[in-house]
């Protein structure tokens, strides 16, 4: 089963982890003026041919948090479906879809608030992306994955 | 500097908004982001003709309310333009939620605020409750008594909000229509020398520095809010240090030297009249008068509202044996802002002092040389009567005798 899943599920670059420890107990005098958040530390030229994973995102950039405690539904995601359209990737409001060579990898789930976009407009069938209970593991949503609806005839 | 000069008479005959006005155009303001309203209307009005004429090289937006115009300059001056902005009265009020936010993310912005009063009544006249409304919003705040000094403050605040050890806002006020629809003499400096003072503005962070992306107005909890704060805090604090230094600055290229506090007959005066703004130099012709009948009368004022000079002001008012408190804003429910304040100068000090409150001058209602006299013969007559109660009067309104707070077992 574990071996299945494998392939079914991509693998997902790994986004953010900063090297340094994110900022905990920092003084008053050691904080930034005007509560202003670099983005990166330390800054990089080229933000345009390097991809997110390879970016040296800082410890405070939202990249290096989870952002998505207050989702209740997550996507889940099947590449033995997908036709790799990025539909999803476009669609999605938080980025949270990760692409590369124009091939589908998978959900960033610290920074997806599980919103529906991305399942709503994916045009397979049956879906390639369909949502689940955020309690729902990979494993138990790929074997409810929904069978393939007969078009209603004209 | 602006790529055309503009060639000054060494006196113009200007009033406190165009001198707003024309000192915006020397320091070169990038952008100017206002919502015109009396009585501050003179000063966008007299800028936007300057830019009209080619005077100006910045940018104006004009934008919809006074909410969008402090968010205009916010987003002017995170990307590091040198921004600026003028309002009164119910366009500070729409402004308050703007100024705390342009204050926590410690950007220079420069407002010209001329006073006038908060409806309602709607009212367009010159007194301080607005000036009043900005006491906790984290700027610090500056005041011009006559056109002269507004043209001066004005220079100076941008040298003081921009200076790397403060980088917060800064109010440079002006009473309305006494000082900002009065016209004197005023010696400006030419174009060349306010550039030199106040030099090109130094980016931090900002906005348009591609290669060094930030995130303006975050949120910060309870984990991170008191830090930011308490920062904040020091920052407004220590700048006093700062404008000290810019005033003296300013002696060198103008020969106007100001003062954190302002003083004015103060070495043998037992009566001692607080008060902020115009009323200052009306009161002085009232001093002089009552020299000469053997009354000592001093007078003190905080040029600069924030931060709070309490040490200086407790210093000044250490030999005075009654002061007065001429607040020019309706209470609201308690002693005026300026009472308040002095009170907590003074209490921890050896002061003595009989300290009172007068309440004058609301919606531009005029006080007069008779009326300052009256106070002060009237404190005069307290201190020697040791009359402590009541503590607060009002002078100037129609009606039966207005008096609050009587103290038991007063000193």
């Amino acid at each position: 089963m574990a071996k299945e899943r494998e392939k079914i599920q991509r693998e997902v670059p790994k986004l953010g982890g900063h090297s340094k420890p994110a900022l905990i107990n920092q003084g008053w005098d050691e904080v930034e003026a005007g509560a202003v958040v670099h983005t990166f530390e330390p800054n990089i030229e080229d933000t345009v041919n390097v991809q997110v994973e390879d970016r040296s995102y800082s410890p405070t950039s939202s990249m290096n948090k989870y952002v998505g405690d207050w989702r209740s539904v997550k996507p889940v995601y099947n590449s033995n479906i997908c036709i790799d359209c990025q539909n999803c990737w476009v669609y999605c409001p938080d980025s949270s879809i990760i692409s590369r060579e124009q091939r589908m990898q998978g959900i960033d789930y610290n920074h997806c608030k599980g919103c529906g976009i991305c399942a709503d407009v994916c045009p397979t069938n049956p879906k390639s992306l369909v949502m689940f209970e955020e309690v729902t593991t990979i494993e138990e949503a790929i074997n409810k994955w929904p069978q393939k609806e007969k078009r209603a005839k004209k | 500097m602006n790529k055309k000069e503009m060639k000054l008479n060494e006196i113009e005959v200007w009033d406190g908004n165009t001198c707003s006005a024309q000192a915006l155009r020397q320091v070169g303001v990038d952008v100017l982001s206002a919502y015109p309203i009396t009585p501050s209307t003179g000063t966008v009005e007299g800028f936007t003709t300057l830019h009209a004429n080619g005077y100006v090289d910045g940018d104006i937006i004009m934008v919809e309310s006074e909410h969008a115009a402090m968010s205009g300059c916010i987003g002017a001056a995170a990307a590091g333009a040198r921004t600026a902005t003028a309002t009164s009265s119910q366009g500070l009020a729409l402004m308050i939620e703007t100024l705390y936010q342009c204050s926590g993310m410690r950007l220079p912005v420069v407002l010209c605020l001329v006073t006038r009063a908060l409806a309602s009544p709607l009212n367009v006249n010159g007194d301080h409750s607005d000036l009043y409304l900005t006491r906790d919003c984290g700027w610090v705040s500056i005041y011009g008594k006559s056109p002269q000094e507004v043209y001066d403050m004005c220079i100076c605040a941008f040298k003081i909000g921009e200076h790397k050890d403060v980088r917060l806002p800064v109010i440079s006020a002006q009473d309305g229509f006494f000082t900002s629809h009065t016209a004197q003499n005023v010696r400006p400096l030419s174009d060349k020398q306010v550039a030199d003072f106040v030099g090109v503005p130094t980016m931090v962070n900002s906005l348009l520095d591609f290669k060094n992306p930030v995130t303006y107005g975050v949120q910060t909890e309870e984990d991170w809010h008191f830090e930011h704060k308490a920062k904040q805090h020091n920052a407004l604090m220590n700048s006093k240090k700062v404008i000290k230094e810019v005033f003296e600055e300013f002696a060198k290229i103008s020969g106007r030297k100001y003062n954190i506090v302002e003083t004015y007959n103060m070495d043998n005066a037992d009566v001692v009249l607080v008060c902020i703004g115009s009323l200052f130099n009306t009161s002085k012709v009232v001093v002089d008068r009552l020299k000469k009948e053997g009354i000592e009368v001093g007078l003190v004022t905080p040029r600069v509202f924030r931060p709070f000079p309490l040490e200086e002001l407790c210093e000044a008012l250490q030999n005075a044996k009654i002061i007065v408190c001429l607040d020019k804003s309706s209470p609201g429910g308690s002693v005026g802002a300026l009472y308040n304040e002095i009170a907590g100068a003074l209490f921890n000090s050896k002061s003595k002092a009989i300290l009172k409150d007068i309440i004058c001058g609301l919606g531009g209602r005029d006080i007069t040389l008779q009326d300052i006299e009256n106070v002060c013969k009237e404190a005069m007559k307290d201190y020697k009567e040791n009359n402590i109660n009541p503590l607060q009067s009002f002078i100037g309104v129609r009606g039966p005798k207005l008096e609050f707070y009587n103290i038991k077992d007063a000193k």
